[in-house]
Order: C-alpha cells, then structure tokens, then sequence
C-alpha cells in the first residue's frame, strides 16, 4: 500500500454518481435515444424447435411501403457467425433453424407499426424435424446429432483422492437426484440497441449491454469490417444479471446490419415477450449427489453427476459448465471427490449466463445434501457445516491452497450469531394450526472473476486524466449495469489522486477509449478495473508528489494527498491545495493523462486431471433463511433471510448490501416461482403474469451483514462478489421448509402444488406407518 | 385521428393523434416525457407508472381516447424548480436505486400513495407499490426510501407550522 494516501472515501456509503439521473428520470436509456432518419428493426424468428427451412417468402412484405431493407442469411456481408466460446452459433439460421425464436431475417422500416405490418407478411415454409428436448434423451443420442456426435458441448471431470475409498470410510451415505428450473433474467429493460452508420465505413452502436468488447467482435465479423472501424458505446444498462452478456451481440448486429445495408440509424428494441422466447436463460440442472460423512461429520467424498440443458447453440455454456463444476462440492473441505459434468444440446433457446453462471443449480443440491447428512447423523446442521468449512490454508475440491482472505468461518459465525438460529431452532415448538415454521441455513463460496476457465480475457485497461481545474475524467471497458461499478471505481480513483469524490468523473464506457477489458461478468469489474486505475493513478501520482514536494520544499516521500490537499506528514499544518499543485504540473506540461492495465494473478486448470487452482480468490457466505409453511395450501412464506458475505473490503456498503438484497430476492424467485416453461420447445410464460418473479409483497425482511477478510490483489483488499448473494437462497429456504415439514423436495421452484402434494404424500405415508 | 387536450404536469397541452395511440407513446414520443419507461407493454411491470387524476396507471394500457380532458402527473412534474420531490431525495440517500429502470414508476407510484396517505404502515406501503416490479434492489431500500420521505415530510410540515 502507498503510504503517500490517506483513504476518504473508500469505505463510506456514498451517493451512487449514476442516482440523480435516474432518479429525475432521464432519457439515459438505449429506448431514449433518437437520430435523425432513423429506421425501426423486426427479427423474423423461427417457429420451430428444429425444421430446414424450404422457403422464405419476403415478395409481400417487400411491397410494404416504407420497408428500406430485408436481409436473409444470404445477405450478409461478412461471416453468418456469433462467436462465443465455440464458432456454432449463425447470426441469421442458413437453411435449417434449432430453436423456436431463432433469428431467420431482419427488417428496417420508417416506423415501428410499418415494421410490423410488414414482419406479418412474411411467411417461412419449413419440413419440421424431430426436436430433442429432453438432455438425458440427447446426450449420446444415435440419431439426431445437434453438436458433434453425442450432443455433448464439453464434459468436465474433477478428480480428488479416491472416491472408492472415500465411500468406504463413510459411515453414511446420502444419494439424491435434484432438478433445477429454467430462470428468466427479467431485468426490467428489455434488450435494445440502435446502430449509427458514420463516414468512411465506420459503425456506431449504442445499447444496453454488459460486454461492449463481444458486440464490437460480432459486428465486424458479420458486417466484414475491421475491429477498428466498429464502436460501441454502452447506454445506462436497466439490469443484467448474465442475460446482457453475449445476448446483446446479436441485439447489435441485427441493428447494425440495417443500418449498414441502409446508411440509415436503426433502432431495434425488444418486447417483452420476444426477449423472453428468444433470448439466453438459466440452464435447467440435472444433478445426482452423493456425499458420504463419517459418524462425527467429516465429510469424506463426493460423487456427482451434473448435467446442464444447454439448448441450441454452445453460447457460453462451456464455462457456465466449467464454474459448477469448479463449485461442486461447495466452501468445505473433501478429500474424496469424482465429478462429471455435462452441458447438452436441446432443440431450445441456448442457455446462457445468468448470477451465479452453473453454480446455483449444484449448489442447491450440494446444500441439500449436507442438511440431509447432518440428519442422518443426529447432528444439528450448522454444527455440521462448521466442522467442514475451509479455512485458511485447506485446499478446495479442485486441489486450490487457499492461502488467503478465507473469511468462510467468520461469515457463517456471524449469520449463525446474528439470525438466533440456535436459539430459534431449540425453542422452535409444535405450533397447532396449519402454519409451521422452520429455519434452514445455506455456506456458499464464489470464485472471484473468470478464473482458469477464461483466463485469455482476464485483463482489463483504464484511462484516466487530471484537468486544470484540478477535476478528473476516467474511463473503463467494464460496464455499469445497476450493480454500482461506477460509484466504487469513481471513490477508487478519488482516493488515488487525493481529490474530492465529486470531482471525479467516470465517462460512458466506450471501446474507442480504453484498451479492451473484457466481460462484465464473474463479478470482476471492481477488482479487475479498479486495479488498472490504480496503475494509471501511480504514474499520475508520480507528476503529483513530484510538484508538491517542490513546492512545499520537502521530499515526495513525506507529501501524503487526501480530500484536495498535498500534505507534509511531518507537519501536518504545512499543506497546500491539490488545486495549486496541479496548476504547477501543468505549468511544467507534465502528462497529466495515463493508461493503466491490469492483468489478473496466474491461475490454472487442467481438463485431464480436473485439477487446478482455479481462482484468484474465493468470496464466501452464509445465510439463513426463516420460513412459515401453510401445511393446507402448501403457500411458503420467507420471513427474513440473514446473510454474511466475505467481500473483501467493502469499498461501498450501502453498494454490497443493494446487492445482498437483490440477489437474495432474486435467489427466492429462483426457489418459489420462477420456471419458463416449454411446449415443444416453444415458451408458454413469455410476461410477468404468467412468469412470476417477486413483488414488494413478498420480499422478505433482510439482514445484509459484511465481512471483510482483505484480499492482498484486489483494490483496496476488495474482491467481487455480487452474484454469491443469489447462490445460496434455493438450498436455505428448502432446509429451512425441511425443518419446518419434515419434507426434502428435490425439485424447484417449491411451488405450492408440488408443497402441497409431497405434503399429501406424506400424509398417506404416515397414515400407512401408524396402522 | 383525435383531438385531445390534457394537463401534464401542470402544463395544458392540445395534440392532434391517433384515438387508438397508447398513452405512453404520446407522453415519450409526442411529448418527450422520457421518465416513463416501457417494460412490459402489458400492465405488469409499473415502469410506465403516472399520476391520472389523482391515481396510478399504467401508461402503457391507456389510450389516448381515454386521456382527454384528464390531469396527468409524471415524474418530471415532482421536481420543482430543479429542487427534488423528498421521495426522490430519499430514493438518492437510501441507496434505492440500482440500473434505475424501475425507479420513475417507483417514485411517481410512492407520491400518489403519500399523496393519498401522508402516514402509511408499511403493509400501506407494501400494497400500494405491489404494481411496480424492481428486479435489482430487493425491495428493502424502496421501502426505507418511502419512510424516510415520509419522516422529512412530517419533519417540513412540523417546520413549516
Ligand atoms: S410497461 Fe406498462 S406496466 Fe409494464
Ligand atoms: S433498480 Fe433495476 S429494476 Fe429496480
């Protein structure tokens, strides 16, 4: 650490920079956004799960006033390819079509209604083909081959120990199969982009996104033009959650490609019900758990089975896979351990990113099984968890040395403390009335950024500048999108140059300003871009104490600079203001503008062994969840959900616990309502009637508590986290339901009908024992 | 094509549209109020939440036809003189924001609801922005915002007397 800075604002719960235009409502939307001549774009999708298409007919809608542009796969200028991990993906379906919504012809027309009237006309001859929709029916199917021979994206092994012994020395063994719904996204902006073409060849795109680097990429591969001449500008991003990460890509270039066909701006804004039909979602989980413990609670192995309905196109599925297998055995330590793990191909919308990227759906299940062992043992279970914890210096499933910033233990005490769940459990009484109530817990752990399964983009660039006003602009290349980046890089960066928070500015993020940084994804942005700014703000500071030490006739050494003054730390009261020192460097024509980058610590993985030290750092966290059950209806109630988080250093907490709140209402929707649900591939519950995400009606009390076990490479001692806040909440309210009905359901979401069955079924089961 | 004549926000505005043209479109489009947001399209989300006559709708469901003569508040209207309604200094203070998508509908829905009410239990609260969907936040800081507006609201009229 500099010794030269004095902190100010890091660690306090400043205003967000981005509240006041929000909150006045200002147009800073993609939806907002208007050019002169602009266009409005239709994607004509497939109504197919799988079928070759035998014609397309466009002869009517071309005699549609109005309607500059009709493109077709046939049309394209550059390569018919959406790279994600694999190069499977077309932009527009050539000949054949894999999912019900997918993209088969664009339109621009001169408005909206004009746009639409002339999508009716068109009319797509298809010979439909047999789906696969089921994963277990695809993987290896014989037949009908999606990707490759088996159907398979990618298996994924981890291998410790041996797992034959390990069973051997279990004194008891839990074996179960859990299922996993299909999660929508549903952030409250639906996807949209307008692209702007400019003068010698060049193409503006403007959007809501989470990965301005992958939408650059998929324009200039599909329209044929140069990295170079392809920009995008990210516009206030209305929620994200994974479902911005490579979805907008294709949003982009269906705009672009209007607009480069055109010359004309085209806006394309997605329904509501055509973002939910066609674009990514979590992926339904399969997973076959079995744990063995011996008498006293020490875990002794894993094996698992984990297969991921992956849909169409290979999207990001390989490394949403490659994290829950990383995560599968969840924050304890195992010697024993066999993972297999499969993402396949289904005739469905792909899969994508989504909080929590593979690892909610094995966590649920890994979570079950603990409580599900701690009850075959007689043992409580937090007592359980708390014997089998990583701590500091333990290895994680993969064979990782967790050497430090393990504040594991420290955030299950303080759930545990906090909620009274002992107490509450002990003196929980058999309540008459058809109400129950119950308490269940949940350990969960994060491995921070993208770690060895995308270490090629784990890097990131910064640029920031001192005016001579004494203010500063900064740029990035990771994205706002509501978790509150901007806010903690802006406190970052005051801190790094001494100066007042509200005189720092962070700039929109564009590609043309900073060097690519890859994905805002994994949680990554604050420690990856935070840490290039921190190498941009050291040369800065260089031309700071520089000038200060003159001025102040003292060494640099002993100028410390906080809150917009150059102080002598030998004597306090000999100061003067930044203000002046800046003024000097100016007068010196110092370069008061730098670029910083950052690239992430080594990490490693090796496919052969499935071992590897898969993360630059883990975040961790307990919560505890407290339920009412009504035992007639099957209606689950969360009261209050207690949560502790290891985050690090909480540069922002009123940041860190929005986003403990979020993610744990988010994580209760995952758990109580929310399935898409398919029909032949095709999406039955495309609106908020029908596919149920929480209202403030039913948002549980929250306690957001923080711990901070510093991290030595992350900003300040701070590592990204805010995905961990969902992960955890299906498998605390399911134990919390166990405690509370005496029933494990296996499958979510824990809707009333399958509550009340099981309950039902449990009836006739004890009836049957009693007699 | 319909003549219609309401008040937004204070102002009497006389437009010239088409009767079947969604409420949200005139105010967006014709009118430039950008705060109300569209989500949904369906009634289901709240982020095209305004004040009509006196009460909450969804812009998104109402048609022009239906608006005529009738007194419209949108978010713009809550802020008076470049000065911010309490709520929204509330909704900056409490932390209730997050991508902001939802924050127009939210606040222009809490302001009828005080409006109504000056001094709601929080069940009052909880009801009454059942409407309005926020995928971010939680919720918690939404209704930590509502109260404190409430607190300085009672604290200015205490002031004020
Ligand atoms: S857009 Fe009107 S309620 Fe959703
Ligand atoms: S803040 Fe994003 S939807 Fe409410």
């Amino acid at each position: 650490m500099n010794l030269n800075l004095l902190h100010g604002v890091v660690g306090q719960s400043v205003p967000r920079v981005d509240a006041e235009a929000k909150v006045l409502g200002k147009g800073i939307f993609i939806a907002d956004l208007f050019f002169p001549r602009m266009l409005y774009a239709r994607v004509i999708r497939s109504s197919e799960p799988h079928a070759k298409i035998t014609h397309i007919h466009l002869e009517t809608a071309r005699l549609v006033p109005g309607v500059p542009a009709i493109l077709t796969a046939e049309d394209i200028p550059g390569r018919n390819e959406i790279h994600v991990v694999f190069n499977d993906q077309p932009f527009l379906a050539p000949g054949r079509v894999k999912y019900v919504g997918e993209p088969i012809a664009v339109l621009a027309a001169e408005s909206p209604e004009i746009a639409e009237e002339a999508a009716e006309k068109i009319t797509i001859e298809y010979e439909v083909l047999p789906p696969l929709l089921d994963p277990l029916e695809a993987r290896w199917h014989p037949d009908i081959h999606l990707f490759g021979k088996d159907n398979i994206y990618r298996h994924l092994k981890v291998r410790k120990g041996n797992i034959e012994d390990g069973f051997a020395r279990s004194d008891v063994t839990i074996e179960n199969e859990y299922r996993t719904p299909c999660q929508e996204h549903a952030y409250l902006e639906p996807q949209g982009m307008v692209a702007v073409p400019r003068p010698n060849g060049l193409m503006d795109v403007y959007g809501s996104m989470q990965c301005p680097f992958y939408v650059q990429e998929g324009v200039a591969t599909v329209l044929g033009l140069p990295l170079s001449r392809v920009r995008i500008i990210q516009t206030a991003t209305g929620g994200a959650f994974g479902g911005k990460e490579d979805v907008p890509t294709l949003v982009g270039v269906q705009a672009a490609i209007l607009a480069q066909k055109t010359g004309r701006p085209v806006k394309l804004i997605y329904s509501r019900d055509e973002d939910i039909i066609s674009t990514s979602k979590r992926h339904p989980g399969i997973i076959r758990y079995k744990s063995g413990a011996k008498r006293d609670g020490t875990l002794q192995a894993i094996e698992v089975e984990y297969i991921l309905d992956s849909g169409a196109y290979a999207t990001l599925s390989p490394v949403v896979l490659w994290r829950g297998t990383v995560h599968a055995g969840g924050p304890y330590r195992i010697p024993h351990v066999k993972v297999d793990s499969y993402a396949v191909a289904t005739h469905k919308v792909p899969a994508g990113a989504f909080r929590g990227f593979g690892s909610p759906q094995i966590l649920f299940a890994a979570e079950s099984q603990m409580d599900e062992l701690a009850r075959a043992l007689g043992m409580d279970p937090c007592k359980i968890r708390e014997k089998n914890l990583l701590r500091l210096n333990d290895e994680t499933i993969t064979g990782q040395k967790l050497t430090f910033s393990v504040g594991n233990l420290e955030a299950f005490q303080k759930t545990v403390e906090t909620s009274g769940y002992l107490k509450k459990r002990n003196q929980k009484k058999e309540t008459p009335g058809p109400i129950k109530k119950g308490f269940g817990l949940s350990s969960v752990y994060y491995g921070v950024g993208l770690g060895a399964g995308g270490i090629h983009l784990a890097r990131a660039g910064a640029y920031v500048q001192i005016l001579a006003d004494a203010s500063v602009q900064f740029a990035v290349g990771t994205t706002e999108m509501g978790q509150g980046m901007a806010t903690v890089l802006t406190q970052i960066v005051a801190d790094e140059l001494g100066l007042p928070f509200d005189a720092v500015t962070i700039l929109e993020t564009d590609t043309s300003r900073v060097p690519d940084a890859g994905p805002t994804v994994a949680s990554r942005a604050t420690t990856m871009s935070g840490n290039a700014l921190k190498d941009a703000c050291g040369k800065l500071q260089e031309s700071l104490f520089r000038a200060a030490g003159d001025l102040l006739q003292i060494s640099k050494e002993s100028i410390q600079i906080k809150e917009g003054w150059a102080v002598d730390s030998g004597k306090p009261g000999h100061r003067m203001t930044l203000k002046e020192v800046i003024a000097e460097c100016f007068k010196r024509r110092e370069n008061m503008a730098a670029a910083g980058f950052y690239r992430s610590p080594e990490v490693s993985w090796d496919d052969e062994t499935g071992r590897g030290n898969a993360y630059i750092t883990f975040a961790y966290a307990t919560n505890a969840a407290e339920v009412e059950v009504d035992t007639e209806t099957g209606v689950i109630r969360v009261l209050k959900i207690t949560a502790a988080h290891d985050v690090g250093k909480a540069i922002n907490p009123q940041l860190v616990t929005g986003q403990i709140e979020g993610g744990i209402v988010q994580g209760m929707g995952y758990t109580l309502t929310e399935e898409i649900v398919t029909k032949n591939g095709s999406v039955q519950n495309p609106n908020f009637s029908t596919y149920i995400i929480p209202t403030i009606k039913e948002a549980p009390e929250i306690d957001p508590l923080i711990v901070e076990a510093p991290f030595p490479n992350g900003p300040n001692g701070a590592k990204g986290f805010a995905e961990q806040p969902l992960m955890g909440i299906a498998p605390a309210i399911a134990n919390a339901v166990y405690d509370a009905i005496g029933i494990r359901i296996k499958e979510l979401p824990l809707t009333p009908e399958r509550v009340w069955a099981a309950l039902r079924e449990k009836e006739g089961r004890d009836k049957r024992s009693s007699h | 094509m319909i003549d219609l004549k309401f008040t937004v926000n204070g102002k009497k505005v006389q437009l010239r549209v088409p009767g079947a043209k969604r409420l949200l479109d005139i105010l967006r489009e014709d009118l430039g109020f950008l705060s109300v947001k569209e989500g949904c399209s369906k009634g289901e989300c709240g982020v095209c939440s305004v004040i009509f006559n006196g009460r909450v709708i969804n812009a998104c469901l109402m048609l022009a036809c239906q608006a005529d003569g009738s007194e419209i508040t949108t978010l713009e209207g809550l802020s008076k003189n470049g000065k911010m309604d309490l709520l929204q200094e509330a909704f900056v203070e409490t932390g209730a924001i997050q991508c902001g998508f939802c924050t127009p509908g939210l606040v222009v829905a809490s302001r009828a609801l005080l409006n109504k009410n000056p001094d709601p239990t929080e069940e009052d609260i909880r009801d009454g922005l059942s409407g309005n969907l926020c995928r971010c936040t939680g919720y918690t800081k939404i209704v930590a915002a509502v109260k404190a507006a409430i607190e300085k609201e009672s604290n200015t009229r205490r002031g004020d007397s």
